[in-house]
């Protein structure tokens, strides 16, 4: 919102034609080139993870002498960020409308061992199986925007207890044991598709790879191409003047919940390709790690700011900088020492940009 | 199976339940088993072996869980429930080696008899007695097994050792340094996991001791050397991941995995050659031994004590695989599967 030029003086305006009009800009006249930057990254705050992603490759490319860009290792950071990308997607949701769901990575867990108890264990056909993860998902969801819009509580409370209800959920349904992946080949191979791929110069490209990409590009369509996804970054910057201007928060909150209880499901189904077993003992911190991504990725935990493709650029920077540091052999507690670094960092340069006087 | 061990669990504790509501509750001999979760398989068989004990033995059982592993407030609020229900003896596996110290002395001064199982104390004789696996040795049993099945081999072997997490706690470097030993590599400190400086270790990574952790595990030590020819892993899930991650390679037919634990999917893994050999331990004997204990001790106040030269009582340990090799005893999966846990 600048208005660089003065209104074109006529009538009586004339008559201040001598008057001093630098009143009018709203822009300050001169910015030191740390302001630019300043400037540049609030109308695009994309970029930073972007920038940052981009300098770690170039940093780790040389300090591992190239190894960090062999397509194996690649392919090999893809996979290993799909699962946390997918769940920093749905986070990514929650938190543009400026809440947290620390229930991602349980609903994920709770949905895999339902949809391999189910094929597996009962012999239901694995489409109708993984329907009843995604019904189930999306209900899960449901259920922490409902707890979060009626009982008005905050979505941290809410979440912090469906984590542990669906943490528990999990545990009682699969006994705490695996499924292995010998008996899903045998019984249900469709559970574990996203573990297979295609070959791409030589390399391996997973479905799971793909699928995590694919999703990223369509809630990046529906958040910023439909009226839905405006009404998200309405909410998340200001509930009550999106509530006044006519938007039905609460319902729109619930629809967003839903929408991120769905892509855990789908995740599920993902997971079970990753690790090859329904395990429900496996990602149990995950859900601190798609937060990580989403704040390393530029999107601002209060709400409303932030593309959720930062979340997908955040994921793999966490991703290059476990891969590079484990290349040139450094020890994981190093590894998981730079990452809350790089947390912190992401966070402070997210509070220096709010500063930005428009 | 799973789902049937489990109600034979809730069948048991019913069992207790009863005992409990009995009117001949006030003379009998109270007993306590707290683990450190109710979900886990190793401890649901726990209390399998306890509540068949007890029943045997006409002793009133009480169980505890807490939540998670690491739920130390649950465990000490259970010790003090079993201080005041006027029991004679607990079995506890501690969530936490010291932090239970003050009030696992409290119920000894208040003249229960105590044994840790499974998890050692810090130090060991905070309690009356351990009644635990010999990790150590359930690692040589295995480093041994690739050493004989390697042959000559083993002189060019290229090993992978695939850890529990950063904390090196004690299971998990007495697992990895009693491999290591036993397959003939100088383990130099013998509580520090990868300070060895034998060449044909390539590597050690953590797991958090499940499958999406040894399989990334897996991943990371194979770019560093993708010709890795022999596994160790902390426990059966994680050597379930590293499988996969061998066979998203092609390579899952020439590499070597072995594995702690004994739990029924790892040794239908054993069965199906995803795990050459797993060392077995035996969480019911643990509980049901333990239960003995505690009628000895109330019947003649006799206390339990150590296997010669060990600082806890060792409930055995047995080599599970379907390729045995001369002088090291072992059993086949067929019969393992018929005393794994979970």
């Amino acid at each position: 919102m600048t208005h660089d030029n003065p209104p074109t003086p006529g009538g009586h305006e004339a008559a201040l034609g001598g008057a001093d009009r630098s009143l009018a800009r709203f822009e300050a006249p001169r910015r030191s080139p740390l302001g630019h930057l300043q400037h540049f990254l609030h109308s695009n705050p994309t970029m930073v993870p972007v920038i940052v992603l981009l300098a770690s490759i170039v940093v780790f490319g040389a300090l591992t002498n190239g190894m960090l860009f062999t397509p194996f290792n690649l392919s090999l950071i893809l996979q290993q960020v799909s699962i946390v990308g997918m769940l920093a997607a749905a986070q990514s949701l929650i938190i543009l409308t400026a809440g947290i769901d620390l229930s991602v990575a349980a609903i994920m867990a709770l949905m895999a061992v339902i949809s391999g108890k189910l094929a597996v264990e009962f012999g239901v056909p694995a489409p109708l199986a993984l329907l009843v993860a995604f019904v189930g998902g999306t209900l899960a969801g449901v259920m922490n925007g409902v707890l979060v819009t009626r009982l008005r509580l905050p979505p941290f409370i809410v979440t912090l207890g469906t984590w542990n209800i669906f943490y528990s959920l999990t545990l009682y349904l699969s006994g705490a044991q695996s499924i292995r992946s010998q008996d899903i080949d045998a019984q249900a191979p469709l559970l574990k598709i996203f573990g297979v791929g295609f070959d791409v110069f030589g390399t391996r490209v997973t479905y799971g790879s793909v699928l995590m990409v694919a999703l990223f590009l369509v809630l990046w369509f529906m958040l910023n191409k439909t009226a839905w996804g405006r009404h998200v970054y309405a909410i998340g910057d200001d509930k009550d003047s999106a509530e006044l201007s006519g938007i039905r928060t609460d319902r729109m909150l619930v629809s967003v919940y839903a929408l991120a209880g769905l892509v855990c499901a789908l995740t599920a189904w993902a997971s079970i390709g990753r690790v090859g077993s329904v395990s429900p003992t496996s990602f149990y911190e995950a859900n601190l790690h798609a937060i990580t991504a989403v704040v390393v990725g530029g999107i601002s935990l209060f709400g409303g700011r932030g593309s959720i493709l930062g979340a997908l650029f955040g994921a793999l920077i966490v991703g290059v900088f476990n891969s590079g540091l484990r290349l040139v052999q450094v020890d994981v507690l190093w590894q998981v020492f730079a990452i809350g670094w790089l947390v912190i960092i992401a966070v402070a340069i997210d509070q220096w940009i709010r500063k930005v006087s428009a | 199976m799973t789902t049937r061990s489990l109600k034979t669990a809730l069948l048991g504790a019913a069992a207790a339940g009863a005992l409990l509501a009995s009117p001949a509750a006030a003379q009998e001999i109270g007993a306590c088993l707290i683990t450190k979760t109710d979900t886990n398989p190793f401890f649901v068989k726990m209390r399998e072996g306890a509540a068949a004990a007890a029943a045997e033995l006409g002793i009133n059982l009480q169980t505890f869980a807490g939540r998670i592993d690491g739920d130390v407030e649950s465990q000490i609020a259970a010790v003090e429930t079993c201080i005041a229900s006027g029991a004679r003896g607990i079995l506890i596996t501690p969530s936490d080696s010291r932090a239970l110290t003050p009030v696992i002395t409290q119920a000894r001064e208040a003249g229960l008899l105590v044994i840790a199982l499974d998890t050692p104390f810090e130090p060991a004789d905070v309690a009356d007695a351990t009644f635990a696996t010999d990790n150590f040795t359930a690692g040589v049993l295995i480093g041994q097994w690739a050493a004989a099945r390697m042959g000559a081999e083993a002189a060019n072997a290229r090993i992978a050792t695939l850890d529990l997490n950063p904390s090196e706690i004690s299971v998990d470097y007495l697992r990895n340094q009693g491999f290591l030993q036993g397959f003939g590599i100088d383990i130099l400190n013998p509580t520090d996991i990868g300070d060895e400086t034998d060449p044909r270790i390539v590597g050690n990574d953590v797991t958090n001791g499940n499958e999406a952790g040894g399989r990334t595990a897996m991943e990371n030590l194979l770019q560093v050397d993708p010709m890795i020819n022999l596994v160790y892993t902390i426990n059966e899930p994680a050597a379930a991941g590293a499988y996969e991650a061998l066979r998203s390679i092609g390579r899952e037919n020439d590499v070597l995995i072995v594995s702690v634990d004994g739990g029924c999917p790892g040794v239908a893994n054993v069965r199906d050659g995803v795990i050459g050999a797993t060392s077995m331990q035996f969480p019911l004997l643990m509980a049901s031994m333990g239960i003995q204990a505690i009628a000895d001790f109330a019947a003649t106040g006799a206390r339990p004590s150590n296997t010669e030269g060990l600082d806890f009582f060792n409930t055995g340990v047995e080599l599970i695989t379907d390729a045995p090799v001369e002088g090291i005893p072992s059993l086949t999966s067929a019969e393992g599967l018929g005393r794994c846990w979970g």
